[in-house]
């Protein structure tokens, strides 16, 4: 069964064609992946997802939704979480204070509820905390949880924003390059990681990803897309052998 | 009791056994110590100190609970604001109106937060919109146009001649004392400022934070941006709304010009000196802006006249300070205050490295 379908959808910038009649589908509990070139609209995929950006043509389906109807702060609640290429972190705050932050798509406390800080209030905040703390385990970020963002190295910062996604108990979790900036060791943590969320956590993942030996590793099909258009899909073998692929990252062969 | 104290001296090493141990406001026993003892010197303050001194503290406390207000806008949710002094007026006249009127301070007061409250969510609606100097200048605007407004309103506020302030009452007895006026300013703004450390560990008060820090990715987070600023906006205005009413009682006089830009300053001036994004930081500044003015007008009466006389002093040295404030120590005064502490705690291994600034990251340009 998809969990995500994605068709014909462009938009561009300008004049240029950031994104132009991409069709994809991502079967529920699966690591999908999708590579390309920079600037072949990669990301941009992930930020029409995250509803930032009005498509100009297209369709978004996920789980039964038409995404198209919802805004971007409803994404979340509907079960998808992200991270971003660059971190977007909150800085000024601690880990656990981040993380916290993933739990706010389960909060129903009323407001003047958390001003009196009631009981009911405190019963849901214990009840954040160890969702927290099980996804705290699960990265082994037991030894950063007080720390402040602003003086973290920058793997600890990758894990702590696929941490705070995490939090969200998303259905379909969207990962810009969760391998960038990581040494060969991290990579290879994250390659496990992104596993064991497919199998135990039973989310399904999309990932972007230009660590092709990452991409081999966890994922079931690879998309290409290059200058916003699909040259393939398939499983990643099919793909890397692609002359469409090849000629894209290498240039033709005269 | 000796060896109780000397405990609360000792440095301490935290071990935690329960997730309320992070919830609590109190985080240690030694904390609940300390703010329990200040609270009490606050309260029995009146028994030691002579009226004039009083009522300076009563100045400082109104300004605490006015910086409190910004703070939870500017300082938490990172929405500049450069027009609180209209909340303040908004606060001060309604106050001032409903006593004249007859009602006691228990329909005055509320309905100061009430009608402040609907003043700021009349500017949130449209600043949620609004980032950075738009969104400034848009307070700024609003601060103005309440200034012109308390002006012509003769019918309310008596315009430009000014309006009398009657003593507030409470179940028919009249609040003449200064001490009393302070006790009362103090209950009020303890109990506001428990309302904001609520609000900042209960899940609004993270989100104001996500917002302040990323507004891309709280978005993301299924934070809503509209609705997190219009909230602060509106319990902003409340609080300062109330500041406002007392200082109303402070004054005993209202005119417009108190509500001018300059107060707006002053106040934005106190959270930055004090410390953007903690509760501490508004206390901080607030003492430092209290006493500095008590300071400069001593200061004046003593330096002769050439000098003492000259206008504009007070903006200068204030102008002084906030530059160099924001050139050595961004963090304002709190921060200074967390280096002195751990520099005792941890003596004689302080550790200048630790307090380093870091670099930051890059951060995603495009969807600004």
């Amino acid at each position: 069964m998809n969990l995500l379908e994605i068709e014909k959808l462009s938009i561009s910038f300008g004049g240029v064609k950031a994104v132009d009649d991409v069709s994809f589908a991502v079967e529920e509990g699966s690591v999908y992946a999708i590579i390309g070139p920079n600037g072949a609209g990669k990301s941009t995929i992930f930020n029409l997802l995250s509803r930032f950006y009005e498509p100009l043509s297209g369709q978004l389906n996920f789980a039964g939704n038409d995404l198209l109807n919802l805004k971007a702060k409803d994404i979340a609640r509907l079960g998808i979480a992200r991270t971003f290429q660059n971190l977007e972190l909150f800085e000024h705050t601690s880990v656990l204070q981040n993380l916290l932050v993933g739990r706010h798509v389960h909060n129903n406390q009323s407001w003047w509820r958390q001003l009196l800080f009631t009981g009911s209030v405190l019963e849901a905040e214990l009840k954040h905390r160890r969702k927290v703390e099980e996804v705290i385990d699960f990265l082994e970020l037991a030894h950063y949880r007080n720390h402040m963002i602003s003086g973290l190295p920058y793997g600890v910062r990758k894990k702590v924003e696929l941490a705070r996604a995490l939090c969200i108990e998303p259905k379909l979790l969207l990962l810009d390059e969760p391998a960038s900036g990581l040494n060969p060791e991290e990579t290879e943590d994250m390659g496990f990681w992104i596993e064991d969320i497919r199998r135990d956590l039973n989310m399904t993942v999309v990932m972007i990803e230009h660590d092709m030996s990452l991409v081999k590793e966890v994922s079931n099909r690879v998309l290409a897309i290059v200058d916003g258009k699909v040259v393939a899909e398939g499983s990643h073998t099919s793909v890397q052998k692609h002359p469409d692929v090849i000629s894209a990252y290498l240039g033709d062969v005269q | 009791m000796l060896k109780f104290i000397k405990r609360n001296f000792d440095m301490r090493i935290l071990f935690k056994t329960n997730y309320k141990q992070d919830i609590n406001l109190a985080k240690h026993s030694g904390q609940s110590f300390w703010y329990a003892l200040l609270i009490l010197i606050m309260f029995s303050a009146p028994l030691i100190l002579d009226g004039y001194y009083i009522g300076e503290a009563t100045r400082v406390l109104i300004y605490a609970m006015a910086g409190l207000g910004l703070m939870v806008i500017t300082g938490f949710t990172g929405q500049a604001s450069l027009g609180h002094a209209a909340f303040l007026a908004i606060g001060a006249y309604t106050n001032a109106w409903f006593l004249a009127q007859g009602f006691s301070s228990f329909v005055a007061l509320p309905m100061a937060a009430l009608l402040s409250m609907i003043g700021g969510l009349l500017v949130a609606i449209p600043a949620a919109r609004m980032s950075g100097i738009y969104l400034a200048i848009a307070t700024l605007a609003f601060a103005i146009i309440v200034e012109d407004l308390a002006g012509h309103l003769n019918s309310i506020t008596g315009g430009n001649r000014g309006m009398m302030v009657d003593v507030p009452t409470l179940f028919g007895y009249q609040i003449w004392e200064t001490w009393e006026l302070y006790l009362f300013v103090l209950c009020i703004l303890v109990v506001a400022t428990l309302a904001v450390l609520n609000i900042l560990r209960s899940p609004l008060g993270r989100a104001m934070i996500a917002v302040r820090d990323s507004e891309v990715s709280s978005q993301a987070l299924g934070v809503n941006l509209i609705k997190t600023k219009v909230f602060a906006f509106t319990l902003s205005a409340a609080i300062t709304g109330l500041a406002g009413a007392f200082l109303a009682h402070y004054m005993l006089f209202l005119t417009p010009q108190i509500f001018g830009i300059l107060l707006s300053i002053q106040l934005l001036l106190m959270i930055v000196l004090g410390g953007l994004g903690t509760v501490h930081g508004v206390f901080f500044g607030a003492v430092l802006i209290g006493v500095l003015e008590t300071g400069i007008s001593i200061a004046k009466d003593s330096l002769p006249s050439s000098i003492g006389g000259l206008p504009g002093i007070e903006p200068l040295v204030f102008g002084l300070i906030l530059i160099s404030v924001i050139a050595f120590e961004p963090t304002g005064i709190y921060g200074r205050w967390v280096k002195i502490r751990s520099y005792m705690e941890f003596f004689p291994i302080y550790r200048r490295k630790s307090f380093k600034r870091q670099r930051s990251y890059l951060k995603t340009e495009r969807l600004r």
